[in-house]
């Protein structure tokens, strides 16, 4: 583990987190949590679904930006050119592979209401993660896709440029997808903050289990997809994404939706 | 720097960019009133935005569209998850964007004023946020709390007393008031407002046209801004 994996997973990180509840406020409000019990039993519900798919996007992601990242390196890669015509050309494939593992995101995220909520985190930990750790990886996915690029796949690219590996990637998406929920519930029930964080605690071998698994997933994907093909730069543009992890959370899905069209709310999701 | 001009995501350069104003303190002294009033007031001379930190809707978003005080699209609402305070000190990050936002969409503006949630008086904003705030009170919350100071009445470039109309309801002294907030001050203006009786806070107004033209004057100035880490940087 690298330690930059401490201050990306932190809920100080200030990039806009600590306003989503990840549906918890929505089953709050419609009844489905109303103490730690059921609590648990949405994390546990949350992290197989969307906590598997969103780790295996972000440590794709990862994996993705340091490929790219690699370019102009002295390390022979093939896709290394001096010229401007060539740099211009890896630029806009660079682009090109950012805007489809963003579009796997998206055909993963059914509700309209999840795909705002994860667009508008996404911006928003890019804008802190550029500042943070500048790198022109992160230059190209914000240009890439400018109206916010999915979360996982921001804190994947950011992970990278903080030096932490696919596996903290995974792990830092799989673990903001229970601690996010379980924050706003402690707020909004008043639940007992230990007895929340010891909910978190039992969790500990499922979130190093979907790291694992997202991790292999993700490398998986991306080392066929580079091994099959001539140049690496071809191959990222190549990569069948759609391998990844997809599963659904319909009942998350709909908690979304109700969300946003809830008129009192104190969270964004 | 970078030359990539289609990159919405870069901070914009502190080279004439619009002067960001928080305006904060308690719930009910009267901040969106006194946003309404600023841009009754300021919207004919400068360029506006306007930022709101909503707690539980958007109701004083909708407050000021109402109003009718500013083009509606030219008011963001920004929700804080139970955490107005948050919002406008340690992850600033959903404000910058709606701000980022607004000056990419109407941009240039001359200030974009943010108006926080609420909070108690140790609510203060980031410098990374608002370049100058305003605290507002009100003489119901009694005489004694400018002296029991605390961040947002020591430190904010404006202290704003509001609802001077009800001091005799409520037997505030405003004497008290102005004597005690000059002490632990150290000589930053305080104003004394009744938003009731005088909608258009005059006063107010000149303080902040003032500030927003030497901040334009600075900039004209420095033409590589303040040093401060862009994301390109
Ligand atoms: N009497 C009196 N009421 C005021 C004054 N300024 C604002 N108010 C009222 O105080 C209430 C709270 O004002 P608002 O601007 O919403 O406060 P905020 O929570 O700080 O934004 C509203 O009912 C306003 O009409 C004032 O100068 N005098
Ligand atoms: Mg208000």
């Amino acid at each position: 583990m690298d330690a930059a994996l401490l201050l990306l997973a932190d809920s100080r990180l200030p990039a806009g987190g600590h306003a989503h509840s990840g549906g918890a406020e929505q089953a709050v409000r419609a009844g489905a949590i109303t103490g730690t019990e059921d609590l648990a039993r949405f994390l546990r519900g949350r992290l197989a679904t969307t906590g598997l798919v969103t780790a295996a996007l972000s440590a794709a992601a990862c994996h993705l930006a340091v490929l790219l990242g690699s370019h102009g390196e002295d390390g022979g890669r093939p896709w290394t050119e001096p010229s401007a015509a060539a740099a211009a050309e890896s630029e806009t494939d660079a682009r090109a592979a950012w805007r489809e593992l963003d579009a796997e995101a998206d055909a993963r995220t059914a509700s309209p209401a999840q795909r705002y909520a994860a667009r508008t985190q996404g911006r928003l930990l890019l804008r802190s993660g550029r500042r943070i750790w500048p790198s022109p990886v992160l230059d190209t996915l914000a240009q890439a896709v400018p109206d916010g690029v999915h979360h996982p796949i921001a804190l994947g690219a950011v992970a990278a440029a903080a030096g932490c590996s696919r596996h903290d990637a995974a792990m830092a998406a799989a673990y903001t997808s229970i601690t996010g929920p379980a924050t706003a519930a402690v707020r909004l029930l008043g639940l007992d903050p230990v007895v929340v964080h010891r909910v978190l605690a039992g969790l500990v071998p499922d979130l190093s289990g979907v790291a694992r698994t997202a991790t292999a997933a993700a490398s998986g994907t991306v080392e066929a997809g580079v091994a099959a093909r001539g140049t690496a730069a071809e191959a990222v543009l190549r990569i069948a994404w759609e391998e990844l992890p997809a599963h659904a959370a319909p009942a998350l899905d709909l908690l979304a939706e109700q969300h946003l069209r809830t008129e009192v709310r104190l969270f964004v999701s | 720097m970078s030359a990539n001009h289609d990159d919405r995501h870069h901070s914009p350069d502190p080279h004439g960019r619009a002067l960001r104003l928080g305006v904060g303190g308690p719930v009910g002294s009267g901040k969106t009133a006194l946003v309404a009033a600023l841009c009754r007031t300021l919207g004919p001379v400068l360029r506006l935005g306007v930022v709101t930190n909503d707690i539980y809707t958007t109701e004083d978003a909708d407050f000021l569209r109402r109003a009718g005080v500013l083009d509606p699209e030219r008011i963001v609402a920004v929700q804080t998850g139970c955490c107005p305070h948050t919002a406008i000190r340690d992850d600033i990050a959903a404000n910058i964007d709606a701000v980022e936002t607004l000056e990419e969409r109407f941009g240039p503006l001359d200030l974009v004023i943010v108006e926080s949630g609420g909070d108690n008086l140790t609510a203060t904003f980031s410098r990374g946020l608002a370049d100058q705030q305003i605290f507002v009170l009100d003489v119901s919350g009694g005489d004694k709390v400018p002296r029991k100071g605390g961040p947002g009445v020591t430190s904010a470039d404006l202290l704003v007393i509001n609802k001077t109309d009800l001091a005799k309801h409520v037997g505030a002294d405003l004497t008290v008031m102005s004597r005690d907030a000059a002490a632990v001050r150290d000589g930053k203006p305080v104003l004394f407002t009744s938003i009731r009786e005088v909608p258009e806070v005059y006063s107010v107004a000149e303080w902040v046209h003032g500030v927003v033209q030497s901040w334009a004057h600075t900039q004209a100035h420095h033409p590589h801004g303040p040093v401060v880490p862009t994301a390109n940087a």
